[in-house]
């Protein structure tokens, strides 16, 4: 126990090394840009209508208040930290004045949803799919599926999503190729929204586990085809241990160990494929705030945007790395 | 095939079994069982022993019906006659073998670090290896799992544990209690010993033979350590290039050697007070696919004549209950005196 | 060298296709040395040309040869790969070695920096910078950033391998022979983990181009540079597959699969001939 408890501990200050450093990283990098936030955001709001020019002078004083860019740059660093343990990043230009925070909260579950559902359908498929291709190496089926992974495994996440929004846009148009759900339904615990939902959910994340499955197909194999040469493969063997058992006991559970530790290193790759999947089916998450963020200048949204992906990212991560220890009794006890 | 004795348990007749392979074309066979007849009778301990790449890890996954390619069996018969009928492992169906495994027939595996999963608790690999063939449900079950570690002197924690967690004595007698839980007929014993040190050795040998008697089985222990075998064996029967060249019970084999190899083995052992320098046999064991002619020992036999480089020598009856496959077995000179004590284990 | 090279094309199917395929985009992007145009400028011919004797690849909206312009994207994208993949390489090996051999705090300090490098999502990164330089985003600086994330997983293979190796007798050797560490690491190590550099080399490669074709796609880096991520740019700006100009999208995408799946089993069949257990496999041992 004494282990488990030393193991989450060494996680957790990773976890809050990630998130310092990302979060710096992301606070400097915006704050050395030569674009103003007070200027995008007068010019933004000043371009359809004339005022007066008291009134801009008025606004520019009260953006360089609420961005707080007059300050030295320490002090707006460590203000930036401290209007981020409230939930605080300023208003959103984009939807101005919607606080940015409160943007990416809405777009947040649409992205959650989208990788969980991918991810878990992509690691459960691929390595069972793996495990059983490994475990019996001459069958021609996982043979044939060994080479379709090898295939797909490789190609970059927007040219499969781009094939499949043409397929299933252009040439046989039977999904929903763009938004999280239909128009014409009310968002609400009903069956028309989450149909709706489902629906339009399938090509993102089916872009998403084209693309993962390969990797973890190949991952798995090749891991199952060396547990099965263990001694406790052969030992189980040779006592008639029934054959699934052996199977998903012994053989893909051993196997499996390595396996999530590779789940959590693949995260963060996994998140920037979200992105850009979101873009391509125009789905409303995180991706597609982002880049519609960058598109209007939006300092505040894409500051709030990036910190978070960043923060939710090693997030995550943690969390499956809390789980090893279930799988592995061995770090338990060290 | 011949009448089996009653006495008998396991009746091997001619039994070959070869390794073949394809290497890019290239066809390959490693004779690794050539031709070797022998039976176990009920309620013995017979040791073989023989080099490492002399056939007998071959030879014994035969007996454990554990016959996998590139190996195969490709004559000969190795019959066992249990209390459920008889069975012939070479040629049995996966299915007449299943019905029998650990059962009847089980197996104590070399090297007890890696033969338990590594992330599945004690207790659950009892029930995946002997619930099925107990036929015992929960409770009844987990009752007989606790009473037989007792008398392994295992306390009934272990099988809340991981293999990690137990020592490595407690691993091997967990892995004895696994393969003695159904209270097999017939237990095969492949190097149960090797890796433990000295002391847990001989706890982990009296260990086996106190169970075996308790059980009336019999056993198969495979060692290339002889003093192992003299401490445990009722008969041993030594393995050479794929061949069994002599056997007989322990006492005779180590005191009236009838085969020069059996003389060397035995007279390679440690003895206390003796300081005398042991010749080293000359020459390496013969590449199995290409074996000499004649009888196998020959280039490195000192007693070796013109006869033995040309005809094979048959294994023959040369004392009671002893036999062995020399032509000049009259002139083997016992090299240990029968009052000298012998072992390190004794 | 070249019977390693000839046992592998004989032996190993996938690194024969993946030869023939890298082959066939490395020749075809080295023609734009000999391009009778600047892929740079645009309405030089007739645009939305389709395939023809005269426009092998057709011209696109923008009246460009899609066969030149192809050419140049190409061998930008090889060209910012080998740049990705070489510097982070660089990184790497050093990181690599040094934890492996040295060990202790040096250890344990690399790869605490190596972890919080995994777990940076990276996208967002490069969007941010470019939301800050905008159009100064060149290749070659998008080239240095992705370097910086582009090392830790092959750092950590890395460092494993020299794990093994720093036991090993001819290590102690050269410590007893008062070798200097740098000389051990660069003259004793190298060799061994150079075959790892090399297939994670086309794994980089896969790696930074295919963010690179992501990144242009969404227009965040300079658009008027001719890449593979470029083209798909502006024929998604042209909406050429609604107009019908179908071989602006189609030819460059069959050539990025092709690309990629090259890379890709260079890589794994290489891998395979680092690991020899996958080799007795093969060979049904």
């Amino acid at each position: 126990m004494n282990g488990y408890l030393w193991f989450v501990g060494k996680r957790a200050l990773q976890l809050l090394a990630v998130v310092f450093f990302g979060v710096s990283a992301t606070f400097f990098v915006t704050h050395l840009s030569p674009i103003s936030p007070v200027e995008a955001a007068l010019g933004r709001m000043t371009a359809r209508s004339n005022f007066a020019p008291e009134a801009i002078a008025a606004m520019r004083e009260a953006l360089t208040e609420m961005y707080g860019v007059n300050e030295p740059l320490l002090s707006q660093y460590v203000n930036f930290w401290m209007r981020l343990f409230r939930g605080d990043l300023g208003p959103s230009l984009l939807a101005f004045p919607t606080p940015a925070m409160d943007l990416v909260m809405r777009a947040m579950p649409w992205t959650v949803g989208l990788l969980v559902l991918s991810t878990i359908i992509t690691f459960i498929v691929g390595n069972i799919l793996g495990g059983l291709a490994g475990y019996s190496q001459n069958n021609k089926f996982f043979k044939a599926f060994g080479i379709i992974s090898m295939g797909l495994q490789p190609i970059p996440y927007y040219i499969v999503a781009f094939i499949l929004l043409i397929i299933f846009g252009f040439l046989w148009p039977v999904l929903p190729i763009s938004g999280g759900f239909a128009m014409n339904v009310t968002p609400g615990w009903t069956w028309p929204f989450i149909s709706s939902v489902l629906q339009h959910a399938i090509l993102p994340s089916m872009s998403l586990v084209l693309v993962g499955f390969g990797g973890w197909f190949l991952g798995m194999r090749a891991l199952v085809s060396n547990v099965v040469t263990e001694d406790y493969v052969t030992y189980a063997e040779l006592a008639g241990v029934r054959r699934h058992t052996i199977v998903s006991g012994y053989v893909m559970r051993n196997a499996l160990v390595p396996q999530l530790t590779a789940l959590a290193m693949t995260l963060g790759g996994v998140f920037s494929g979200t992105v850009i999947t979101e873009q391509v089916f125009n789905y409303p998450g995180l991706g597609s705030l982002l880049i519609d963020a960058v598109n209007a200048g939006d300092y505040s949204l894409v500051l709030a945007v990036s910190t978070i992906s960043v923060a939710a990212v090693a997030i995550a991560i943690f969390v499956v790395d809390l789980l090893y220890p279930l799988l592995d009794p061995r770090v338990r006890a060290e | 095939m011949s009448q089996q004795s009653n006495r008998d348990i396991l009746k091997v007749d001619g039994l070959k079994a070869y390794y073949q392979m394809n290497y890019f074309g290239v066809e390959r066979e490693v004779r690794a069982v050539d031709d070797i007849t022998m039976t176990v009778r009920k309620n013995e301990v017979y040791g073989i022993a023989g080099e490492s790449s002399s056939g007998k890890t071959s030879f014994i996954k035969v007996l454990a019906a554990a016959i996998r390619p590139p190996l195969r069996v490709v004559a000969g018969s190795a019959t066992y006659a249990f209390k459920s009928g008889t069975i012939d492992v070479a040629h049995a169906s996966p299915e007449e073998i299943e019905a029998v495994r650990w059962k009847h027939l089980s197996y104590i595996m070399q090297g007890s670090m890696s033969v338990l999963n590594p992330v599945r608790r004690i207790g659950k690999t009892f029930k995946d290896f002997a619930q099925r063939p107990l036929g015992l449900s929960g409770r009844a079950f987990e009752e007989r799992v606790v009473h037989h570690l007792s008398r392994l002197k295992l306390p009934p924690d272990v099988l809340k544990a991981y293999p990690h967690e137990l020592s490595g004595g407690m691993r091997q007698r967990v892995t004895i209690g696994l393969a003695t839980v159904c209270h097999p007929e017939f237990i095969i014993a492949d190097e149960p010993t090797t890796a433990l040190d000295v002391v847990v050795q001989k706890e982990v040998l009296s260990l086996i033979r106190e169970i075996q008697q308790d059980m009336g089985s019999s056993v198969v222990f495979v060692t290339h350590d002889m003093s192992v075998h003299a401490n445990m064996a009722d008969r041993v029967g030594i393995i050479y290039a794929g061949r069994l060249v002599e056997e007989g019970p322990t006492r005779q084999m180590f005191f009236a050697p009838k085969h020069p190899y059996t003389a060397h083995l035995v007279a390679s052992l440690p003895r206390i007070g003796d300081t005398t320098q042991r010749p080293a046999l000359e020459g390496r064991p013969p590449n199995l696919a290409d074996p000499p002619q004649g009888c196998r020992f020959h280039p490195r036999c000192p007693l070796a004549v013109e006869k033995c480089r040309t005809q094979t020598p048959p294994l023959e009856e040369v004392a009671p209950d002893q036999r062995s496959a020399c032509w000049r077995w009259m002139d083997v000179e016992p090299l240990v005196k029968p009052s000298a004590p012998v072992g390190v284990v004794a | 060298m070249f019977a390693v090279l000839r046992d592998l094309i004989r032996y190993n199917i996938e690194f024969a296709i993946g030869l023939v395929l890298v082959g066939i985009v490395v020749v075809f992007a080295s023609l734009s040395f000999f391009a009778p145009v600047d892929p740079s400028l645009i309405y030089m011919t007739i645009p939305d040309q389709p395939p023809s004797p005269q426009f092998w690849f057709g011209t696109n909206s923008r009246g460009q040869d899609m066969f030149w312009q192809l050419s140049a994207a190409f061998r930008n994208s090889l060209v910012f790969g080998i740049t990705v993949a070489v510097l982070s390489r660089i990184i790497s090996i050093t990181v690599g070695l040094l934890s492996g051999y040295v060990g202790g705090w040096v250890d344990r300090v690399l790869m605490f920096i190596n972890d919080i490098f995994v777990a940076v999502p990276i996208f967002p990164v490069l969007v941010l910078f470019y939301f800050v330089l905008r159009n100064n985003l060149d290749s070659l600086t998008l080239a240095l950033i992705m370097a910086c994330f582009g090392w830790p997983f092959d750092a950590r293979l890395i460092r494993s391998v020299a794990l093994g190796l720093k036991h090993r007798e001819f290590t102690r050797h050269a410590t007893f022979a008062g070798m200097s560490t740098r000389k051990i690491l660069l003259e004793e190590h190298l060799p061994y983990v150079m075959p790892i550099v090399f297939s994670t080399f086309m794994n980089n490669m896969l790696w930074s181009i295919g963010l690179e074709v992501t990144l242009a796609v969404l227009g965040f880096t300079n658009i008027n540079n001719p890449t593979i991520g470029t083209v798909l740019y502006w024929a998604n700006s042209h909406s050429a597959m609604v107009v019908g100009v179908w071989w602006w999208i189609v030819i460059p995408v069959i050539l990025i699969v092709m690309t990629f799946l090259g890379l890709f089993l260079l890589a794994i069949s290489m891998n395979e001939y680092i690991d020899p257990r996958s080799r007795l496999r093969r060979m049904g041992a």
